[in-house]
């Protein structure tokens, strides 16, 4: 085994990689069978080993940034484990074997590239804080240390997820992220709520997880493959898998695909589920149901860029676009403050998901991190203010909190700048960077459908932007301006400083984290994430690769296009900028200033209003009537009525029949063939009656008899002879 | 290997055995009960032990029976019966299975207090019954053993059963003794076409399509009326949609112990009845009701379809929970057979590794529910309510059997279940069927967590304030199946690895 260096990757940087990925397991199974017997129930032990790895996970990702190498290569070849890759980081020894008949062979391995490493430090890094931070929020909760131990299992699961180098290996940790999820959502499972919460979350994800596999199944049919690298290799290589796979099928391979993301990632028709999720303790909400796990479904379909077609990327941005515009337009009307931020949670998925499908591959995923940083630290800061509220946390209540709670004030308030947009600050290079992309697409659309459909992505997105800010400064005025409207607001008080540090790492990073940014044309940042995360691209040279999309085969642009994507850049910024202000000043006329009246815009628009109180009904449809009324209270009774009656019916129906057959023959039994015998017996009794009339027992009658016989017979004898 | 040791007496220990226990059990007075549980025990446990020492001599490389496990002499010389016993890869895993699942099924029973010398001698022989038929290669021995093990079925659940039990026994009876007689039919007139009971000769036999001539039936060629003959008698044990009511009842009525050698083990014999004989020997006919070749019925996919959609509905709509648990063995039972469906190695692999872990974990599943009946005496889902609260060990143990009979990766489920639906969908013939059963993991995923939530989450049930959690035993009945579907969530290959030569054999019978 080599020793570590900053130049290369070796077996060394793969032990990390594991130590990284078994911690927190580790922390999962000591708590779970010992927790309650450690000192402070053991969650000096999981915020330990967390810190281990965010330390490891900063240790590799500095390498990744010392290490020169060209972004294409950077994804193809710093593959540690498991994928042959060309050049350097192949460990051969290291092959492990999941499954392996013939004709179905997995082995886990790892996939390191820059992509991983940065994800790797956000997930981590995210979880520490939430573990630091859970230690004062969640003190004296009945079931502290297994709090601490779904922690674990969920940090394990979603590693394993950003590590796993192939769709099988992805998929398992897709699952598990979802049942630490599950776990962490019903934690107070003795409410009601929160039981009905967790379950509704799993299966939601449950059916964008059959789309999911659907499309793993085709690729794996077509390719014969699981790994990225095998499955990229494979599609340059021939695109029609030997003409197994038509440019229709991959196009349904990759709709499946995002089908998981869909489930995964909140996304329209299946977001049901997330703000029911905020049932779970606030620091879950933060770590799992805004930083990472909800963004899995837009790491998995950055991932796997090559494999969208025009038609699915088109599909992938119209979903994108329309759940960011419609989910924000629900951050509006929400009282509860957790509610508030999963929408727009769900809002800024839409962003990302959006991103990708116009193509826009990094500014997507430089999105993801930025969000997952301003984000958590919303989350976090209303799990301070639900803290110092007494776990109360309707807004209607709140008020006059900024002198409360300065700290949570101040690091909110800069969240809130994040993700508004506010220049300079790491949100606004992201979405900036988004819009730009969206505009792109419209002024060189694809060819995965007309044109006019290439222009919406940006439509929604801007107008979007501008809800966003207007809900998020609602979200501030009303927590933290005005006067305090409720007892609990009265007291109110700053969180210990366990929680508030977290809140000041997350804040630096909500500003700073746009530094590792992309934008170069304001000439700051290191374009770091520009150069080193760039969409996966593929060279194929064969014809019949046309079906594939333009943005993964060929990143060349014409002159025209070149100047597009430049004046993009300008154009959106200034977009975005008016927006983002209109939408901040909109909300300070009615929140700040109360110049306006929403209970009036309101009542003026009171279809409108009640449509989005009603989340558009898309729980009413799904909950209310597809689930309740026609699977369980239809398709179930009906079913189960006819196994009960029609099925069991015709089973004891033969038995009836067959013991209806059965007392028919014994009557026939009884009668006819009893009946011969008894008449056998009654005859031979009849004849008896009357023969035992002749056995008098007297001598003479006999004497008399046998002369009579004898008579008889002489003269029959006589006569007939 | 050289010089390989004979086996085949250990082989045959495995069944001997719990034979002999039975008979020290009948000779014992019927008041030392703790003394018959013990006797029971080591009966059991001795060929636990012999079956995983058997597992750990098994060449996995080879194909085909065991030579070093098989023997073979005289019995019946005049109709050329045989003691003809062995294992193959195929039945290898399902011996061992039924080893521990018998063991541990004496301990699930150690509160049984009705008739216990009769209750052991029963499952010692039941045991015998269910080891014989996975290591008989006479097909006459298979179907002695085959009705042998009917018969103390009847009596565990007619004697020791629930209030309806009678009528469940009855059931389950008829229904087996149905697919019993069309069995025999098959035994007698292969015997007449092939004159050999020798199950590896009838195999070679019918892949050769020697049995495609023969006495046709109902406008049938002999090989494909044997085949739906055999296939309706294994579709009642698997169960199969339609042949699938008896389950429910016999599980509703059947002691605990009873119904986990029930869901564990019996059903499995279907399953591996229908490999040995519908798919291994008769390969043609397979072809013809899968939906393969021309003229051909997709019928095998759609029961199988059927049966995991239909099965997880109804169990959707049970609030008895024994109950639910049962309908989720006819769901989970159909994707072996759509696996079986698919003739291809995936599917088998799947289909015949899905039998293993639908073994471990509908053990546990119903493990699970003999804990809350045993403290509550009543077992509807809505009677409960926050039972995690009081009792975390057994919330724990049964999430992660629940769990498994979700699919959860990393459970031993979903690597069969995976295998099964993707063979499937590589299989034309049966890839619309697959997208279809991989449907059904929604709905699974939907009884089982809804169970869940009302069983252990939610406000905790007044009446349950004090319901003391699992007890050591119990402890000691769950965890083997716990922990076996973990290890072979992780490792697969430990069950994989001994099925995939013996299952090649018979995918190639199909590419």
């Amino acid at each position: 085994m080599d020793s570590f260096s900053l130049s290369q990757f070796g077996a060394f940087d793969l032990a990390l990689m594991l130590v990284i990925l078994l911690l927190p397991l580790l922390s999962f199974v000591i708590l779970i069978f010992v927790g309650r017997k450690l000192p402070r129930q053991g969650d000096w032990l999981a915020t330990m080993n967390l810190s281990i790895c965010l330390g490891l996970a900063l240790l590799l990702f500095a390498k990744m940034l010392v290490h020169e190498e060209a972004p294409e290569l950077a994804f193809r070849s710093a593959a540690v484990a498991g994928v042959d890759a060309a050049g350097n980081g192949v460990i051969e020894d290291y092959n492990p074997i999941w499954v392996d008949v013939i004709g179905f062979v997995v082995k886990p391995g790892i996939l390191f590239d820059n992509l991983t490493a940065i994800m790797l430090v956000v997930v981590t890094l995210i979880s520490t804080l939430v573990h630091f931070f859970s230690i004062g929020y969640m003190h004296g909760d009945p079931r502290y240390s297994r709090y601490f131990a779904y922690l674990g299992l969920f940090t394990f699961s979603m590693i394993g997820l950003i590590l796993s180098d192939n769709l099988l290996l992805l998929y398992v940790f897709w699952e598990l992220v979802g049942v630490s999820s599950f776990l962490l959502i019903g934690f107070w499972f003795e409410k009601p709520s929160a039981a009905s919460a967790c379950v509704k979350a799993f299966i939601t994800n449950r059916v964008g997880d059959f789309g999911f596999f659907i499309g793993i199944a085709i690729l794996f049919t077509s390719f014969g493959v699981l790994g990225y690298h095998e499955l990229f290799s494979a599609l340059s290589a021939d695109p029609t898998a030997g003409g197994t796979l038509s440019a229709g099928l991959l196009t349904a391979a990759g709709v499946l695909l995002f089908m998981g993301a869909v489930g995964k990632s909140a996304q329209m028709p299946l977001h049901i589920w997330l703000p029911d999720a905020m049932e779970g303790p606030t620091p879950v909400s933060a770590l799992i149901h805004a930083a990472t796990m909800v963004a899995a479904g837009v790491y998995l379909v950055g991932r796997l860029f090559v494999v969208f077609t025009p038609e699915a990327l088109l599909v992938i941005a119209l979903i994108g676009a329309l759940t960011a515009i419609f989910a924000a337009f629900l951050g509006i009307v929400m009282h509860d403050i957790k509610k508030v931020l999963a929408y727009s949670t769900i809002s800024q998925l839409g962003y990302m998901i959006a991103a990708i499908g116009v193509g826009a591959v990094t500014a997507g995923l430089f999105h993801l991190m930025t969000h997952a940083f301003f984000k958590a630290l919303l989350f976090l800061g209303s799990g301070s203010v639900i803290y110092g509220m007494h776990h109360h946390q309707d807004m209607r209540e709140m008020g006059g909190l900024r002198k409360k709670m300065p700290i949570t004030f101040a690091c909110m308030f800069i969240a809130t700048l994040a993700i508004s947009g506010v220049p300079l600050l790491s949100g606004f290079l992201s979405k900036d960077a988004i819009l730009a992309g969206a505009l792109f697409q419209w002024m060189v659309p694809g060819s995965g459908g007309p044109a006019w459909l290439y222009a919406l992505p940006f439509v929604l997105l801007l107008m979007a932007a501008g809800v966003t800010s207007f809900y998020m400064f609602r979200l501030i005025f009303l927590t933290f301006f005005g006067e305090t409207k409720s007892e609990h607001a009265d007291h109110a008080h700053e969180s210990p400083k366990v929680m508030t540090v977290p809140l000041i790492v997350l804040a630096v990073l909500a500003i700073g984290s746009g530094g590792l940014g992309l934008t170069s044309h304001l000439g700051i940042g290191t374009h770091w994430f520009n150069d080193h995360v760039a969409a996966p691209t593929l060279d194929v040279n064969e014809p019949n690769g046309a079906f594939l999309n333009t943005r993964s085969t060929e990143l060349v642009l014409t002159e025209d296009e070149e100047h597009a994507e430049h004046s993009s850049h300008t154009i959106a910024m200034i977009c975005s900028l008016l927006v983002a202000g209109t939408g901040i000043f909109l909300a300070c006329c009615f929140y700040l200033w109360r110049k306006l009246s929403a209970a009036k815009v309101a009542a003026v628009l009171a279809p409108v209003h009640r449509t989005l109180e009603n989340k558009y009904y898309f729980d009413n449809l799904f909950v209310g009537v597809l689930s309740k009324k026609v699977i369980v209270g239809g398709l179930n009774r009906f079913l189960w009525w006819f196994d009960a009656t029609i099925i069991d019916g015709i089973v004891n129906l033969t038995a009836r029949i067959t013991r209806v057959l059965a007392a028919i023959q014994g009557l026939f039994d009884k009668i006819v063939v009893d009946g011969l015998v008894n008449l056998v017996g009654l005859v031979t009794i009849v004849w008896g009656f009357f023969a035992q009339r002749l056995q008098t027992g007297r001598i003479q009658t006999y004497l008399m008899m046998f002369l009579i016989g004898f008579v008889g017979l002489a003269a029959a004898f006589f006569l007939i002879g | 290997m050289e010089n390989a040791m004979d086996l085949s007496p250990l082989l045959t220990a495995l069944w001997v055995l719990p034979i002999v226990g039975m008979a020290i059990v009948l000779m014992m007075p019927s008041r030392a009960s703790e003394a018959i549980k013990t006797v029971a025990a080591f009966f059991t446990g001795i060929p636990l032990v012999i079956a995983v020492v058997l597992y750990f001599m098994f060449d996995r490389a080879a194909e085909g029976f065991q030579e070093s496990m098989t023997v073979a002499f005289k019995w019946i010389e005049q109709f050329n019966i045989e003691y003809y016993i062995g294992v193959d890869g195929i039945s290898m895993p399902l011996v061992l299975l039924t080893q521990l699942l018998m063991f541990v099924a004496v301990f699930a029973s150690w509160n049984i207090d009705k008739g216990v010398k009769g209750y052991f001698a029963m499952l010692l022989l039941l045991t015998a019954g269910i080891t014989g038929v996975f290591v008989s290669l006479d097909f006459f021995l298979f179907y002695v053993f085959w009705e042998l093990m009917l018969l103390p079925m009847y009596f565990l659940i007619g004697i020791w059963g629930g209030p309806r039990r009678e009528y469940a026994a009855i059931k389950f009876f008829l229904y087996t003794l149905a697919g019993s007689i069309l069995m025999l039919i098959v035994l007698i007139a292969v015997y007449l076409s092939a004159g050999t009971f020798r199950i590896p000769e009838l195999l070679a036999m019918g892949q050769a399509g020697q049995f495609a001539e023969g006495p046709s039936l109902f406008g049938l060629p002999f090989d494909k009326w044997m085949f739906v003959f055999l296939f309706i008698g294994f579709a009642v044990k698997v169960p199969l949609f339609p042949f699938h009511t008896w389950l429910p009842d016999a599980h509703v009525e059947a002691p605990t112990a009873i119904s986990v050698v029930l869901a564990g083990i019996l059903l499995k014999l279907g399953g591996y009845g229908l490999i040995r004989f519908n798919f291994q020997m008769l390969p043609d006919a397979a072809k013809w009701l899968c939906g393969v070749g021309e003229g051909s019925i997709p019928l095998i996919q759609w029961l199988a379809v059927i049966s995991i959609l239909y099965g997880a509905f109804v169990a959707m709509a049970q609030t008895d929970f024994k109950k639910m648990v049962a309908y989720s063995s006819v769901s989970h039972m159909g994707y072996v057979i759509l696996g079986l469906a698919a003739l291809n190695n995936l599917g088998f692999n799947g289909a015949a590794f899905q039998m293993f872990t639908h073994g471990l974990s509908s053990a546990a599943l119903f493990l699970m529910v003999g804990v809350v009946y045993d403290r509550a005496h009543h077992r509807d889902i809505n009677g409960f309510g926050g039972l995690a609260l009081k009792m975390p060990v057994y919330t724990g143990l049964s999430a992660v059997a629940l769990f498994a009979g979700l699919g959860l990766p990393g459970l031993a489920n979903f690597v069969s279940e995976v295998m099964c639906l993707l063979g499937g969908y590589q299989a034309e013939h049966t890839r619309y069927f697959a997208i279809a059963a991989a449907a059904g993991v929604v709905f699974t995923a939907g009884y089982i967590l809804w169970a869940l939530q009302r069983v252990f989450y939610g406000k905790l049930n007044e009446k349950y304030q004090t319901m003391p959690d699992v007890n050591g035993r119990e402890i000691f009945t769950l965890v083997p199946f716990i922990a076996l579907v973990i290890l072979l969530g992780i490792m697969p290959g430990w069950v994989l690895d001994w099925m995939k030569v013996s299952l090649d054999g018979v995918a190639r019978l199909f590419s």
